[in-house]
């Protein structure tokens, strides 16, 4: 339980809702519990009136009016328990999931390689749901199983001790019912759920692999396998079924021995003339109303138990520390970035790897030149422009941005001078322009049709439904891959950055269109430093300087005809070119 | 995505008429189900019967006897109920999941012989989807739905016939707030349904935002956008809450409200008896059975409100369910199919055309293959070269019958391969598709892919020959070692090796391969450049080649371009020709002569 001691903070800042709901609830239990003592005075009036025929009937229509009166009030405060503790409930859920993705927002890459996003979405909603739930539900229905519980408790020993006595035995005995019962469901429950992912998981293999399937004729054998997993899944459910079938029949059965106690022995007293028969009825709807409570009482604590179980894996999260911020280093007068780069003896290992990434990287880019990098998969590309805005921090040697270490720089005025285009287009599910504007605060729609057109994307989204409106992803259009990196592009050219990242930007855009946009951005990208990765000479061979990137380390340097003539890796990787081009023509 | 929330009328005729013929093998049992809860609804009924009898007779007549007989009597009934309770639950549980166990396997099969194209067609999650979630929505429906609404309607009509007989003015007058019930019942259903639905819209939004912002937040991170995204996803999270709220609203009304409407039943039923006391037509007895019967109406009006719900999500399920087993999107066998018995292994394709899209309207499709024509003497080797986009791996999935061609012929033997069924067509070949596909289990479950008829010896020595034996023992487990989903803990020259494997064990007459372009080491390269030496000896074979050692190896190597095959002969030949060939030799190929270099 002692993770849920984490929700305090969130708890006091709604403490008025929570009080005046614990006030809600206490008040609404109050009438609740006196509506059984009216109708029992109603039943001894009418027990009167039948017996000795006298004629007092007119105060069974005051106890009427009183069960419905009192029932409006109780129902009013009913009403006021449910719009405090569990709108609170709800406002403490908005915190928390705002807070979680304040925190994740601060981490860093590796964390993103080392955690499933389904991992996190898992958090942000399973496990913050059941953290609710502990402050709603788990607030009021003990809250209301405590009251009524004294409450009732308190009148029915009044009216008769003794009978309170018998009629309570079998009570606790729900509560623990329900608590094992609950936790046994529980485990089943997850027993079956183990099972129903392997089906799923065997669907999906199944399907995936359904050209080994029938290439090798095995869908009798694959029904078969299917068979036997949907079998087990049944079994499993019947196991789960036999387990909940029980729950409710037991718990009627020990109310019932309630019921049976009252009966018999509260029958006797009455003949005995011990207790009137309207107590005696009033027992019985008192019973009736401790059962609720008796069942949501062991129901409670499992939901406790799971609550506090997610609220400690939010806690991993939110406890993770994030390694790329601002620090003690951070020279804030720093305001602008020219982008003059230096590498000197960088390395760069991921934690947990048994080799470096990079490996002595010692590398000098004037402001206002253009790199570029070209090197096999694997060579460590992205890897040194990810260095660029601290998606990483090296590991070795030192990474100079205008002379300075970079972790001097403030974060955010280092980020905004860089236009990054990643290797991996990612645009979000908003409209063109709002995806290009990504960047900036405002941005004019002048603005944004420039940096299209030096993408060469205008003239495509002239094609598109609603022009700069229109919307990509799962509720728009879908971007072809070239399409993609030119948005990308464009998005990257709306900051007017210092220092331009091109990762493989241009490999699904055609040749012809990629002269076009390389010719443009040699133009917009004069005084500014670019640095771009591509597998096509074509892309950078114009730059002022080359260098090809093998295993972490740098392999050759220098210009296009230097590298050429050189007849390395690069001059190989020119001659292919050459020839691919031709193939293309035949 | 959307297609799965739509949400339809709560009945119809023709889905439930298909739904219910699931339930056929099942009748007795449904009309035993339905029996049972009869019987608990009756005992339901009677139970305020007992408190009457003791109060009415035992008490009036001070009879302790009595008292005793009459609660013995009650606790038999509880004991009895409970038990029937017990076992009707059990049995509608047990009457679903068989049910759903047959509706899923008739899927599951049905899936196994759709064609390929359906495959193509249809994202794989949507296919999971209807074997898995929408299968369990009909659970519901064929468990707890059909007998349970049973149950309530025989509960409601057990509980109205006993208060009538009691007495039937107080028996009116208790059910005049019935109206009240029904209606706010009916308001709150579908009020709590919009804000549901609205809540659901908006935890999508979330989960969408999550997503997207999760993947993509080294965009924000570079771009500083983390104050935006943050503002924005507040703005969600917030309508979220307000959603929460709103429909808290409703229950927070709801449930006072129907305390309330039992608290007017209670002040009607004391008021009235008081009237009727008057002429002492009533007794004490019969308004505490009264008292009791107002508490026990409300469950079974509330469970029947339930239903309409269960029957919603049901009718959309099936409707999905249903048309995909009425997609009849097959590669069709013949009806009086030719044995191809032994096989030689001669193949030829003769003037074949094949477009993946036939356009409707009839107008030119886009071909995949021209008027492909070569043949295959038996034991020959062929290599198939290309660039990307070739029609290469669509020759494959044509001979191994994946799809039917529009024009031409392919034989087998001489037979056209439409003449004989698809399993005895791939019985006699082995495919290897260029990305490996292991399936989670064992290695010698990969290997074999469950043939019985395939014993240990023989996975063990196809495996031996192709060079996967010294890899396989140094595994933990060896042969009984566990295969992760996908071979995750394999390399990709193990998977290959055991792709390769798989196709020897099988011993077919006739070889397919697809050579994967994903680079090894030079060790492991040795290896499979001999195994697919030794997988060609002796069989017909057909190489779509990335290795120039398959290349140089073969009878004869087609050239492919743009659908139509543009050169054929062997290697020297071709290379002298000086042509399209040549050209691919130098840029793909002659590398490899030094296998050191890269």
């Amino acid at each position: 339980m002692k993770p849920l001691l984490r929700l305090l903070p969130y708890l006091r800042r709604h403490r008025r809702l929570l009080v005046t709901g614990a006030i809600a609830v206490v008040s609404s239990n109050l009438f609740t519990v006196v509506q059984p003592l009216l109708i029992g005075r109603a039943i001894d009036v009418l027990n009167a009136v039948l017996q000795k025929g006298e004629g007092a009937t007119g105060s069974l229509a005051w106890y009427a009016a009183a069960v419905v009166g009192t029932s409006v009030i109780a129902g009013i405060f009913s009403f006021l328990t449910r719009q405090t503790l569990i709108v609170a409930s709800r406002h403490i859920e908005f915190d928390l999931r705002n807070d979680f993705l304040a925190h994740i927002q601060k981490l860093s890459l590796s964390f993103f390689q080392n955690t499933p996003t389904g991992d996190l979405m898992a958090h942000a909603t399973n496990d913050i749901g059941a953290v609710r739930n502990v402050v709603g539900p788990g607030i009021m229905y003990p809250a209301d199983t405590l009251v009524t519980f004294v409450m009732v408790i308190s009148v029915m020993v009044t009216l008769d001790w003794q009978l309170t006595l018998f009629a309570l035995v079998p009570l606790p005995f729900v509560s623990y019912a329900v608590y094992r019962l609950g936790k046994i469901v529980h485990q089943k429950f997850e027993a079956r759920q183990a099972t129903y992912s392997e089906l799923t998981t065997r669907a999906q293999e199944n399907l995936s692999g359904i050209r080994v399937v029938k290439a090798y004729v095995r869908e009798q054998y694959e029904i078969g396998l299917f068979r036997a997993l949907s079998l087990d899944y049944l079994t499993k459910n019947l196991v789960l079924a036999r387990v909940q079938s029980i729950m409710w029949p037991l718990m009627f059965l020990l109310i019932g021995f309630s019921l049976i106690l009252t009966m018999y022995f509260g029958g006797m007293r009455v003949i005995s003339g011990e207790i009137t028969p309207g107590t005696w009825t009033a027992f019985f709807v008192y019973l009736g109303m401790l059962i609720w409570p008796m069942i949501a009482f062991g129901w409670v604590i499992n939901m406790l138990q799971q609550g506090s179980a997610s609220m400690g894996r939010l806690m991993k999260i939110m406890d993770t520390p994030a390694d790329i911020t601002d620090g003690p280093g951070t020279d804030r007068s720093v305001t602008a970035v020219e982008g003059a780069l230096e590498f000197r003896h960088v390395s760069f290992r991921h934690s947990g790897a048994e080799r470096d990434t990079l490996s002595d990287i010692s590398l000098s880019v004037p402001a206002g030149t253009t790199l570029a990098i070209v090197g096999y998969t694997g060579s460590g590309k992205s890897t040194l422009v990810n260095l660029l805005p601290r998606l990483m921090d090296v590991t070795g040697g030192e990474l100079l941005v205008d002379g300075r270490d970079i972790r001097t720089i403030p974060l955010d005025v280092l980020r905004s001078n860089i236009g990054y285009v990643p290797q991996e287009t990612f645009l979000f599910s908003e409209t063109i322009a709002e995806n290009i504007r990504y960047g900036v605060d405002g941005g004019s729609d002048a603005g944004v049709r420039e940096v299209a057109d030096i993408a060469q994307l205008g003239k495509d989204v002239t094609e598109f439904p609603h022009g700069y409106e229109t919307i990509l992803g799962e509720r728009g259009i879908t971007l072809s891959g070239g399409q993609k990196q030119r948005t990308s592009i464009a998005r990257a050219l709306m900051r007017q950055p210092k220092l331009l990242i091109l990762d493989d930007a241009l490999s699904a855009v055609d040749t012809y269109t990629e002269e076009e946009i390389l010719k443009r951005l040699r133009g917009v990208m004069k005084g500014r430093t670019s640095i771009i990765i591509s597998h096509r000479i074509s892309t950078v061979k114009e730059a002022d300087m080359i260098i090809v990137l093998h295993e972490g380390r740098i392999a050759e340097r220098g210009t296009h005809d230097h590298l050429v003539a050189q007849n390395g890796i690069y001059a190989e990787l020119h001659r292919k070119q050459l020839l691919e081009d031709e193939i293309e023509h035949l | 995505m959307q297609e799965d929330e739509v949400l339809g009328k709560a009945y119809d005729g023709t889905l439930m008429r298909r739904l219910l013929k699931y339930l056929k093998p099942y009748r007795w049992y449904v009309v035993t189900g339905i029996l049972l809860s009869i019987a608990v609804s009756a005992m339901e009924a009677v139970r305020p019967y007992f408190i009457k009898q003791a109060v009415d007779v035992d008490i009036k007549a001070s009879d302790p006897h009595g008292l005793l007989m009459t609660t013995l009597g009650f606790c038999a009934l509880m004991l009895v109920r409970g038990f029937i309770q017990y076992l009707n639950a059990y049995l509608t549980q047990w009457i679903g999941q068989k049910t759903i166990f047959d509706l899923r396997m008739e899927i599951f099969e049905h899936l196994q012989h759709l064609g390929l194209k359906y495959f193509d067609r249809n994202p794989i999650g949507r296919l999971i989807t209807r074997v898995t979630n929408d299968i369990e929505v009909l659970n519901e429906m064929f468990s707890s739905g059909i007998v349970m609404v049973f149950s309530d309607i025989f509960t409601i009509i057990g509980i109205l016939s006993f208060m009538f007989s009691m007495d039937w003015r107080l028996a009116l007058i208790s059910l005049s707030v019935l109206p009240l019930l029904f209606y706010g019942t009916f308001l709150f259903r579908r009020k709590a349904r919009e804000a549901y639905r609205e809540v659901r819209l908006y935890i999508a939004r979330i989960n969408t935002f999550m997503q997207e912002h999760i993947t993509g937040m080294l965009v924000d991170q570079v771009f500083n956008r983390e104050e935006k995204a943050y503002a924005q996803f507040s703005g969600i999270n917030g309508q979220h809450r307000d959603a929460n709220i709103k429909s808290i609203l409703y229950y927070a009304i709801f449930y006072p409200g129907v305390e309330l409407i039992g608290a007017i039943a209670v002040g009607l039923i004391v008021w009235y008896a008081g009237i009727e006391a008057l002429d002492g037509a009533v007794t004490v007895g019969t308004v505490m059975a009264f008292l009791q019967f107002n508490e026990m109406f409300w469950r079974p009006i509330r469970d029947l409100s339930e239903k309409y719900n269960i029957m919603q999500t049901a009718m959309a399920s099936s409707e999905r369910v249903f048309r995909l087993l009425d997609d009849t999107t097959k590669v069709a066998d013949p009806a009086e199919p030719v044995a191809l018995g032994t096989v030689r292994g001669d193949i030829e394709f003769r003037n074949v055309w094949f477009t993946y899209n036939e356009p409707k309207d009839g107008t030119e499709p886009e071909w995949v293959l021209r008027n492909v024509s070569f043949t295959i003497t038996a034991g020959e080797s062929v290599a198939i070269v290309g660039h990307t986009g070739a029609g290469k791996t669509t020759i494959i999935s044509l001979l191994a019958r994946f799809y039917d061609i529009q024009r031409g012929q392919i034989l087998v033997d001489g037979i056209d391969i439409r003449q004989v069924t698809q399993a005895d067509l791939r019985r006699h070949m082995a495919v290897v598709l260029q990305d490996v596909f292991l399936f989670s289990g064992t290695i010698a479950g990969n290997i074999g892919l469950g043939n019985a008829q395939i014993p240990e010896d023989r996975l063990r020595a196809a495996a031996r020959v192709v060079g996967a034996h010294r890899f396989i023992e140094n595994l933990p487990g060896q042969y009984a070692g566990v295969v992760k989903e996908r071979g995750a803990t394999l390399s990709v020259g193990q998977k290959q090796l055991i792709s390769f494997a798989r196709a020897l064990a099988y011993h077919p007459r006739i070889l397919v391969l697809d050579e994967a372009t994903s680079s090894v080491d030079t060790e492991t390269e040795l290896v499979i450049q001999e195994a697919i030496k030794k997988l060609l000896h002796g069989r017909t074979s057909i190489v779509i080649a990335h290795r120039l050692s398959t290349i140089q190896s073969a009878n004869k190597i087609l050239v492919m371009h743009k659908g139509e095959i543009r050169e054929m002969g062997t290697h020297q030949e071709l290379l002298t020709m000086g042509g399209l060939y040549f050209k691919l030799y130098q840029l793909q190929y002659k590398d490899q002569e030094l296998p050191t270099k890269r």
